[in-house]
């Protein structure tokens, strides 16, 4: 049903049992599971070699070169290089940004298809996982294609007295003041009365209204300049679209999983028992599945921070201004600016260890967590 | 059960039509547009962006290392998982979370790294001179990279298999008199053809869009070392948008339908193993 990721594989799949275990099991069994000795050897060797070639002799030598002049022109390649320190803001600028899409995007998808049951379920699903099988530089194309120049809203976005900054502003105020009302509407139907009776047509009324009183208000008050040449394509919008569109199926697709095996029961009790669906969400179904979340956010930040081939697209290089910590590097390496472009990267090889130490560590709760609502289940 | 979570949870409308809304605006809407783009050009012009001489090179180019790539991940994915799993040594899981690390590396890094080892004065490149190999710039520097970038797939869908796999077959395997290359290719390796089949095609599709690494290596040069993605981003810079959006679709033509067939393949596998 669910495509298997193109890029990282779930958690389950790289837990290694206990050397204790391997070696409680009856020797009876392990003599048939045993080969040859020269066999052993030289698998292990072959194996070994193979992973420290092909990856650990890399993660080093990024090191080696980054400090190859000695420490103080590593720091000074990374501070005193006007363009690389603005690279490392724009990264940072647009990686939470990003981040915080997806991270409402994933709670939002995962709450709807691991507690309802709904036609089309599992094409959603595998819709999710769509931009997986998208190479990047198509998905940057993608956006060129929408908001370039020549793109199909390239016009709009140049059209003079006029400004379509009210409408963006306005969209998510309206959007987070429907998750407001629904979220605080109490759960037991007695004390659903006045405005929380009917939730259909005050979200869908009160949001269409309040969409429209902020989009004239600001209109009327012309708090935005007219014509702005808004600028999506090589600007931060449109790095933070590209970043959000390759970046978009990690949140969800490791809450899914998470979600289901911890099951509907304690949501079901906190409703019950009177909480509004904020109450169950902040005090019974996020601490249920913060492992899982945390676990989501960093896989997806380290995507997000090392995306090349999108943001390159979309970003037009231009140095000190849309480069990327990623662009940065390459930009360098043009240049061949080889110890700048090393000290950048290594940066970005140490958040790479980090992540993967906080993925094992974060593995083994989660494995605890998933196995014991597994055993708790009737 | 679910008609029940539907009235008593709170939350379904708007966390589905959010999770809609926001599906559409940033993938389907996107994606719709490449095919309008694609679509706006009459039939010849398509084919003429398409089919280039140029344009044949960069997909046969892509195939192959891409193909190359998987063939040798298959190989040494499966190896490695089997190590892993089988024979403990000192060091194991160190060397287990390092092969994770080309997924969480970004792939920048990578090309940066491996252009800069296998070049003729590199660490490793140094060593390769003297029999006339020509790593960096090259057609073998892309396949290199496209390794590391697909390392892990394998490793990570042959492993948890080779894990839950029945000691007691062979054991049953071997009391009936079987030898130990003969319980491996008869009992252990037909099980295990599922996963190596997936391992295979993730990696395969994860190496075909691969741009970030193999443009450090690969030189760019058209008819030799020029992949499709780096062909499209050379017509973007012309400002060809249509013949770029051409290439695209073919590309995305191609990722979806090994997207399709990966999941054919896990259910008719899951299928038939139950």
């Amino acid at each position: 049903m669910q495509a298997e990721a193109i890029d990282f594989p779930t958690q389950s799949s790289s837990q290694l049992p206990e050397p204790s275990q391997a070696a409680a099991e009856a020797p009876r069994l392990r003599r048939a599971q045993r080969d040859p000795d020269w066999v052993r050897w030289l698998l292990t060797a072959i194996a070994l070699g193979a992973v420290l070639l092909i990856v650990g002799l890399p993660i080093l030598f990024v090191f080696v070169e980054a400090l190859a002049e000695g420490p103080g022109t590593y720091v000074e390649n990374l501070f005193n290089d006007a363009d690389t320190r603005q690279s490392i803001y724009l990264t940072l600028t647009v990686v939470p940004i990003a981040l915080v899409a997806n991270v409402l995007f994933g709670l939002a998808a995962a709450w709807s298809v691991s507690r309802f049951q709904f036609r089309g379920r599992a094409i959603l699903i595998s819709l999710i996982d769509l931009p997986f099988s998208v190479s990047p530089v198509v998905a940057g194309l993608m956006f060129v294609l929408i908001f370039g120049l020549q793109g199909y809203l390239g016009p709009l976005l140049r059209r003079d007295g006029y400004s379509i900054l009210p409408y963006v502003t306005s969209l998510p105020l309206s959007l987070m003041a429907v998750a407001l009302y629904t979220l605080l509407r109490p759960g037991v139907p007695s004390q659903q009365r006045g405005i929380w009776k009917h939730p259909l047509p005050v979200t869908l009324g009160g949001g269409l209204a309040l969409f429209a009183v902020l989009v004239l208000a600001q209109q009327w008050l012309q708090l935005w300049p007219q014509n702005a040449n808004l600028k999506i394509i090589f600007a931060v919008p449109g790095l933070v679209l590209a970043t959000s569109f390759v970046t978009f199926p990690f949140v969800a697709r490791e809450l899914i999983p998470v979600m289901d095996a911890i099951g509907p029961d304690e949501d079901l009790a906190a409703v019950s028992l009177g909480a509004s669906g904020w109450q169950m969400f902040w005090h019974v179904t996020l601490p249920n599945i913060k492992w899982g979340l945390a676990y989501g956010i960093i896989l997806c930040n380290a995507r997000a921070m090392g995306e090349f081939g999108a943001v390159y697209v979309v970003s037009g290089h231009i140095t000190g201004q849309t480069d990327t910590m990623p662009l940065r590097i390459e930009k360098l390496f043009q240049e061949y600016n080889l110890p700048g472009s090393f000290a950048v990267a290594s940066v970005l090889t140490l958040l790479a260890i980090v992540t993967l130490f906080i993925k094992s560590k974060l593995e083994t709760h989660i494995a605890r967590q998933t196995s014991h609502s597994a055993g708790e289940a009737p | 059960m679910a008609n029940v979570n539907r009235r008593v949870l709170p939350g379904f409308s708007l966390t589905l039509g959010y999770t809609l809304f926001y599906l559409s605006i940033l993938v389907l809407l996107p994606i719709i547009a490449v095919f309008l783009k694609a679509g706006s050009l009459s039939f010849p012009q398509f084919w003429a962006a398409v089919w280039t001489e140029r344009a044949r090179a960069a997909y046969l180019l892509t195939f192959g290392t891409s193909l190359a790539a998987a063939v040798i991940n298959l190989l040494l994915g499966s190896l490695i998982a089997w190590v892993l799993v089988r024979y403990p040594f000192p060091g194991r899981r160190f060397i287990d979370s390092l092969v994770d690390m080309p997924l969480a590396l970004p792939t920048a890094v990578g090309g940066l790294v491996y252009a800069s080892l296998y070049v003729k004065t590199g660490w490793i490149g140094r060593w390769l001179e003297p029999f006339g190999i020509q790593a960096a710039y090259s057609r073998l520097g892309i396949v290199l990279v496209l390794v590391f970038v697909g390392l892990p797939f394998v490793v990570r869908t042959v492993q948890p298999v080779l894990e839950e796999f029945d000691p007691e077959s062979e054991e049953a395997s071997a009391s009936l008199g079987a030898t130990r290359w003969q319980t491996f290719s008869q009992v252990i390796l037909p099980a295990l053809y599922p996963a190596l089949i997936t391992g295979f095609a993730l990696a395969f599709a994860r190496s075909i869009g691969e741009y970030g690494s193999v443009v450090f290596i690969s030189g760019n040069m058209p008819f030799k070392t020029e992949i499709a993605p780096i062909l499209i981003v050379a017509r973007l810079e012309e400002f060809a948008y249509g013949e770029a959006t051409a290439i695209a679709v073919v590309l995305l033509v191609i990722s979806f339908t090994l997207l399709v067939s990966i999941n054919l393949l896990e259910s008719w596998s899951r299928r038939h193993a139950s």
